[in-house]
Parts: C-alpha cells; structure tokens; sequence
C-alpha cells in the first residue's frame, strides 16, 4: 500500500513537471524573445500530450494486462483539463486581454480556434463525471458520456494541426499517434 | 528588470569589437552609438518620464530622417533571437543557434539578371561602393501578429537598382534566398518526409515598390553586421509590408516583366498574397490583423498588445502607389 501511495506521488510530480519547468523558464529567460507565446504553445501541447497519454493507458493495459494501470487513466486525463484551463486562461489574459466580446468573435470567426473551445468545453461533463462515485452512480451511461473523449481528441489534434503555419512533420506525428490509438479500438471491437 | 540591463549591457560592450567592415558602415555605426548612448543615458535616470524620452528622441529623428520612428527598440537579445528563418528552423529561438556558422563577407555575391542593362554577378563588397549605408529605425510587423522596433543599417534599394539599369520591360523584381542544404538544415525534409515550404525562398516587388525611398537593404542591424539568423549578409526591408516579404540572405536579383509569385503564396495563396501590405481591416483567414503585439524584450512582460496601424505606419508614403486598387482581393 504504501509502496502504491509513494508512486502515485511520483507520478504526480512527473505530471506537474511541465509546469515547474515553465515557472523556471520564464523566471530564467529560457522561452525566447516571445515567452507568452511559448507558455500558450507549451500549456496547450501539455495538455495534447496528457490526453494522448490518458488514451493510450488502456491499450497498454489490455496489452500489458496490468490492471493497476488503470488507475492513472483518470489522472492523466484530469492533468490533460489542468493544463487545457492553464492555456485557456493565458490565452484569455494575454491574447484577448481578459476582453469577452474578443473571445466571442475569436470564437466565431476563428475555425481553428472554435474546434479547439468545442473540445474544451466538451470536457466539462467528462471532468464533472470522473470520480468514482458519478461512475457508480451513472452506471452504463457513464461509458456512453467518456466515449466523447474520442472526437474531442480528434478535435484536439485538429487544432493543433490547422493553427501550425507550414511545418506539418510534428503535428502529424501526434495524428498518427491518435490514429494508432483508435485503430487498435477497432481493431479489437472489429476484428478480433 | 535587472535582467533587462544585464542583457542589454553584454550587447553593448560587444559593439565596441573591432571587425573589418566597410567605412560606412563604420561611420554608421559610430552615429548610432553615439546616439544610442545618449539615449540610455536618458534612460538611466531611470524611468524618466516616458513621454520626455519619446519627445527627445522625436526632435532627434526628425533631425536625422523623416522615416525613423521614436517608438522605444525592441532589444538586441529579441530582434536577434525571435527569427523567422525557416531555411533553419520554424521555431523562432532556434534560428540563433543553428546560424552561429553562418557568417558570410563581403564576397557574398548576388546574381542580377532579366530585364537590366547591366547584368552580372555582383559582390556585396562592390555595392557597398556604390550605394550610401544608413540607418533606419522601422517597424516590422509579422504576419503572425508580433511586432519590433528595429533600428536596420542598410541602402536604399533604388541606388543599387539605378546602378543596374532596368529595361522599360522590367515591372517587377524576384528575389531569391540562397538554396543549401548543408548551410540550412531547414531545407530538408522533415522526419515525415514534408518539405516546410517549397525552397528557395522567394519573394517579389513591384518596381515602384522597390524604388521607393522607404525600401531597404539592410547589413547590419543595431549598429553591427546582421547575424546570421537575421539574414546575412544583405536582406530586404519594405517596412509597410508584413515581414515575409523582407526575404533574407538575398542570392538572386531577377528583373521581370510579370508578377513573381512568392513562396508563401505559393504555398498557401488562400491565406499570403503577393502584396502583403500591412492592413488591420483585412484579416488573415486564420486570425484577425487588426492589433498586433509588440515585443520590447524578452520577459514575461515585455510584450505589449496595440492596434495595428494601416501601412504599418507607413501610408504617407506608400498609400498612393495603391490608389484605386482594392486592397481586401490584393490582400
């Protein structure tokens, strides 16, 4: 038990890293000549990798068949909202300078950025239903809520994809990670 | 705001390094220190209010030349290390690192051909000959919403154009950046085997464009040879235009009859057309122009959102070369 405890604290401190590492580089100068544009980049692809990360548990679980494994899924998927709101939030005070008609015609104007705040708010109900006890309580219709979690990653990486300028080597490598993810779930359903 | 001076101070002392470099520039380089100095001096006492620094340096300016702006400079640590220089790389702090070897001289040459009387390879040892180095404090807006203050050392496109003589046929200028795959790793493909964009770089003017007095070759940037990353040797300016159409390490000078089309056209022509003019009212398809950021230094802090003015600031002498045409479809 306390063996468990001590590496769920670890895996903690591994998930708040990203966000030590920004406080030191800012306070350092380490983000170049424009640090509020990386802390957006760098807060939003946190929150990409944490969601990938959180879809790739059960796979490597059934792979692995460690069931333990499970118990990060939740974690790295409420990580994925921490950083999600941490981006949202600097985007809000920085680019939009906290001016809410600004993020309404962001919204409606931007593609890109309307994809990116549909997946965000899709989130609300899977964050809300992610403790135990909603599990419990919502019973089948708890799987039919997290299934979302599917097209809002999805949505995710196109965000991601649309709002990069020229270089797509990255942002589809990260599409072909998500693409694995989900052709081995319909690979199993499916096929096997 | 330590750290500011820190950064600022080291960049300083290296002005003082003593390298080969044409007479102009020297001269060029010794005004703007001299006035450089004077404004920092200004500065130390500290926070004096920002009005009389910007009123001072107005008086100033307006002595040198009608063009340069009194807007406070972007530092040296962020004009030299936020680039946009995809042949090395599309993060903008990377550019710095990966230029460090790349150090062209005077024996750069550029290629002139088309439409001239005098066509030829010419070394940049010999244009410096013929044209008058400045220095010139604008603006540059990006297309991507960030904006600096710079202060360029350069010459007047126009001298070195007047110098080749263009036939009645040339109406338009293609510029081209050099093409290396060893020099810049950015040429190569990706780990997914995607070009960024497709090489070399190009980019075009209008012939009154390029010879309007606005229009730059810059040399040197903060009174020193341009580094690497910021397009050495020699690199174009056009200061009312987003700062794609400034096209770096110039190789190619071709004088045409028809419109070039420029690598960002190119590549998406939805989105860069082949004017590019700075203009807050008409939107990128991806994101709105009508602000912009302005970036002074590197800290947290030290960008600045404000409206993004029409030309970038420029229209007195630039509006009438677009009379008439509309600017939203010439985008």
């Amino acid at each position: 038990m306390q063996i468990k405890s001590m590496i769920k604290a670890i895996a903690h401190l591994a998930c708040f890293a990203p966000l030590g590492y920004l406080v030191y580089a800012v306070n350092n100068r380490l983000l170049g000549g424009d640090p509020q544009e990386s802390v957006l980049h760098l807060l939003g692809y946190w929150s990409m990798l944490f969601l990938l990360l959180c879809l790739t548990v059960t796979p490597l679980k059934q792979i692995t068949k460690q069931s333990q494994l499970l118990h990060y899924r939740r974690m790295l998927g409420l990580y994925c909202v921490f950083y999600l709101v941490l981006h949202l939030t600097m985007f809000f005070i920085f680019y939009l300078e906290s001016n809410l008609y600004l993020l309404w015609q962001e919204v409606v104007e931007r593609p890109y950025i309307t994809l990116g705040m549909a997946a965000s708010l899709m989130l609300i109900p899977l964050t809300v239903t992610s403790t135990k006890k909603m599990q419990r309580l919502l019973g089948r219709r708890w799987k039919k809520i997290h299934w979302m979690i599917y097209p809002i990653a999805l949505m995710a990486l196109g965000h991601f994809i649309w709002q990069s300028k020229a270089d797509l080597n990255e942002p589809l490598t990260y599409m072909a990670w998500l693409l694995i993810l989900l052709g081995y779930r319909l690979y199993r359903r499916f096929i096997r | 705001m330590s750290q500011v001076f820190a950064k600022n101070s080291t960049s300083k002392l290296s002005v003082k390094e003593s390298f080969v470099t044409d007479e102009n520039v020297f001269w060029n380089r010794r005004q703007f220190i001299q006035r450089f100095t004077q404004s920092a001096i200004g500065a130390s006492g500290l926070l004096a209010s920002g009005a009389l620094l910007a009123s001072e340096a107005t008086q100033k300016n307006e002595n040198a030349k009608p063009f340069n702006t009194a807007e406070s400079l972007s530092s040296e640590y962020v004009v030299t290390h936020h680039n946009n220089f995809y042949e090395f790389s599309t993060s903008k702090s990377k550019p710095a690192e990966l230029a460090k070897d790349f150090k062209p001289g005077n024996d750069w040459t550029v290629e002139i051909s088309g439409e001239v009387a005098k066509p030829g390879k010419y070394s940049l040892e010999d244009i410096l000959k013929f044209t008058a180095t400045e220095e010139r404090i604008y603006r540059l807006r990006c297309v991507e919403g960030w904006s600096m203050v710079i202060p360029w050392t350069g010459f007047q496109l126009s001298q070195l154009i007047k110098r080749v003589a263009p036939t009645s046929k040339a109406k338009y200028i293609e510029f081209e950046t050099l093409e290396s795959r060893s020099t810049f790793p950015g040429q190569r493909r990706g780990s997914l085997g995607f070009q960024v964009l497709p090489w070399p770089y190009r980019e075009g003017l209008r012939m009154d464009e390029a010879m309007n007095p606005l229009t730059l070759i810059a040399t040197g940037v903060y009174g020193k040879r341009l580094p690497g990353q910021n397009g050495a040797p020699m690199r174009l300016i056009v200061p009312w235009k987003y700062g794609f159409k400034s096209i770096k390490s110039i190789v190619s000078m071709r004088f045409v009859e028809k419109q070039p089309v420029n690598t960002w056209q190119k590549s998406a022509p939805r989105e860069y057309g082949f004017y590019a003019n700075v203009n807050p009212q008409v939107s990128h398809p991806r994101w709105s122009q009508a602000s912009e950021r302005r970036i002074t230094d590197d800290s947290f802090f030290g960008v600045k959102k404000m409206p993004t003015q029409m030309f970038n600031g420029y229209g007195q002498w630039v509006a009438d070369m677009y009379k008439g045409m509309d600017l939203a479809r010439h985008f």
